[in-house]
């Protein structure tokens, strides 16, 4: 069964005028189809205002569609009732690490979710030490969240998550206001909680970078589904992408930029390892 | 600049009274206040000092971190004593121009300075030995009765916290927008007072549109991780009461009888009879 299922979801802002009538917006989300198996990695990718972090606040029902219907866990979220269960089965890590902090010590912070859930205290401790050095932030445990960097609080952010024992996280733009060192810290832990412990994570980004080891990869554009594939088969498509004023990653339009003038490379490179055994493989044995 | 503001006045110390549990400070602060105002003879104002300085010698904190709470109230203390010296009508003692000093006067005056000392010292010595977390957590946990009256205690205890998780974030942000402004050739530090403060309406005006913000990103982050107010949450940390908090309440409950007795017999009369 697979654990988020969207189907023909819309979703449209309300906008109210000075007389206070109400009026549709074009919708911020147009029509998504999407299915999400357990264990997998997705990265949804998409420029400002391409309705993607509106599709992300649907799977943990902060947002109910106005028109089609969103499965999380076989729940719809439009039943009020399953709320919980379904906040349960879904975190979410935002963008700004300060604004999803609660506590006044990291370690309150990630026991905030178990406590909402109603655990007893000894389950509640081994949850947040087992989430902390999930994350590697066990040694801050009694540290203030207003003295770590970035990526840190993103990571406490992420272990108050992974606390209340999900089976999937929703990152929205997680690395938006990080450092490169951030950005990095951030994805590969996400990336950790998806290979060691099985967890199902949707990436939302607009950072190319960070999409190349997700296990499929979708584009969205102006609230649709635009382009959908493994990363290697997006990558292909550099025109396409940069039609939707997205960047690839610096390696693929080198590769891209290299196979317009001749040499003979396969499409969609993603890696510097990856483009240095290819241009090995062509200068035949010679050192590149 | 901003970032001097220490929060709280929280001193850190490995004292008897730092690992009591905040409802038995809190009850004790309250109960030492009231015994200020409600026992006011000379005897019972030496038992409440005896007990005071040595709550203060047990708490380990240095006595000049305690006086400091005492310097904002100091006009205040001047002008209440001022007002019982000189308004009191009574037996004049000494007229200066058209003002009588009375032995009431001189009394009250006296008082109301001990009451008043004696009452941020005793609540100093509360927030100096509770860290402000604690202290919304013994709020919340004890004041819990109020719910019958229909008090959210649990809403105002989440709020104060997420006040003081704020603070430091709200001062950064106030930094932030002030260094910007004065880049862009604002004057934040000549004019006179009422040029100040207007002064001052640019860098309010996005702080709070960015405090509005935070908050509505924090609500969802909250909601998003299951919070549906007080029911049915537990706690890591739950307060309980250990052997030591027990026997603080017993010494509450004798320091209340002693100043109860103390009122009744240890008058100054008595006092001058056991000297003389």
């Amino acid at each position: 069964m697979s654990i988020i299922k969207i189907k023909d979801m819309i979703y449209r802002y309300l906008k109210v005028d000075d007389e206070g009538n109400t009026q549709m917006e074009e919708p911020a989300v147009d029509g998504v189809d999407l299915e999400v198996q357990p264990g997998e990695f997705i990265a949804i990718l998409g420029h400002n205002g391409s309705g993607k972090s509106t599709l992300a606040k649907h799977i943990n029902a902060i947002l109910t569609p106005t028109e089609g219907t969103v499965w999380v866990d076989g729940h719809d979220t439009k039943d009020v009732s399953k709320l919980w269960q379904i906040r349960k089965a879904a975190g979410m890590v935002f963008q700004n690490p300060d604004n999803q902090i609660i506590g006044t010590v990291v370690d309150e912070d990630v026991a905030f979710g178990p406590e909402n859930m109603g655990m007893p205290t000894e389950k509640i401790r081994k949850r947040v030490e087992e989430s902390l050095k999930a994350v590697e932030m066990w040694e801050y445990r009694s540290h203030s969240p207003n003295k770590l960097s970035g990526g840190q609080k993103q990571r406490v952010a992420i272990a108050g998550v992974i606390a209340m024992h999900p089976k999937c996280i929703v990152l929205d733009e997680p690395t938006a206001m990080l450092d490169p060192n951030g950005r990095h810290e951030v994805v590969e832990t996400a990336l950790k909680l998806n290979k060691e412990d099985g967890v199902t994570v949707l990436l939302i980004t607009h950072y190319m970078e960070e999409v190349i080891h997700a296990d499929r990869v979708f584009v969205m554009d102006q609230g649709k589904v635009v382009l959908q594939g493994t990363p290697r088969e997006i990558f292909s498509q550099v025109e396409t992408l940069r039609r939707l004023r997205l960047d690839v990653p610096q390696v693929t339009m080198l590769a891209y930029e290299l196979k317009k003038r001749g040499i003979e490379l396969p499409d969609g490179i993603l890696s510097l390892e990856e483009l240095r055994s290819e241009l090995n493989k062509l200068a035949g044995g010679k050192r590149v | 600049m901003l970032k001097d503001i220490t929060l709280g006045q929280y001193y850190p110390a490995d004292s008897v009274v730092h690992k009591l549990d905040p409802r038995v400070k809190l009850l004790w602060t309250l109960v030492f206040i009231i015994s200020l105002f409600v026992f006011d003879s000379v005897g019972s104002y030496l038992v409440a000092s005896l007990v005071l300085f040595g709550l203060i010698r047990l708490s380990k904190v240095p006595f000049s971190f305690i006086t400091k709470g005492l310097k904002p109230i100091l006009v205040l203390m001047m002008i209440t004593v001022a007002f019982n010296l000189f308004l009191t009508p009574g037996t004049v003692l000494v007229t200066v121009w058209k003002l009588k000093i009375t032995e009431e006067g001189l009394k009250a005056a006296g008082h109301m300075a001990v009451r008043l000392i004696y009452l941020v010292m005793g609540s100093s010595i509360m927030t100096l030995t509770t860290t402000p977390t604690s202290l919304t957590d013994g709020m919340e946990k004890g004041l819990r009765f109020m719910r019958t009256f229909k008090v959210p205690v649990h809403e105002i205890a989440m709020m104060m916290s997420i006040a003081l998780r704020f603070i430091p974030i709200l001062m950064d942000e106030t930094d932030k927008i002030m260094k910007a402004q004065k880049a862009r050739c604002a004057d934040f530090e000549s004019g006179n007072i009422i040029q100040k403060a207007k002064s001052l309406v640019p860098i309010l005006v996005p702080l709070f549109i960015s405090a509005f913000r935070r908050a509505n990103d924090l609500a969802m982050a909250m909601e998003a991780r299951g919070y549906q107010g007080g029911e049915g949450r537990t706690r890591m940390y739950p307060l309980c009461y250990e052997k030591r908090d027990r026997m603080a309440y017993v010494v509450l409950a004798l320091y209340v009888v002693v100043m109860f007795i103390a009122a009744r017999f240890m008058t100054l009369k008595f006092l001058m009879g056991l000297v003389g």
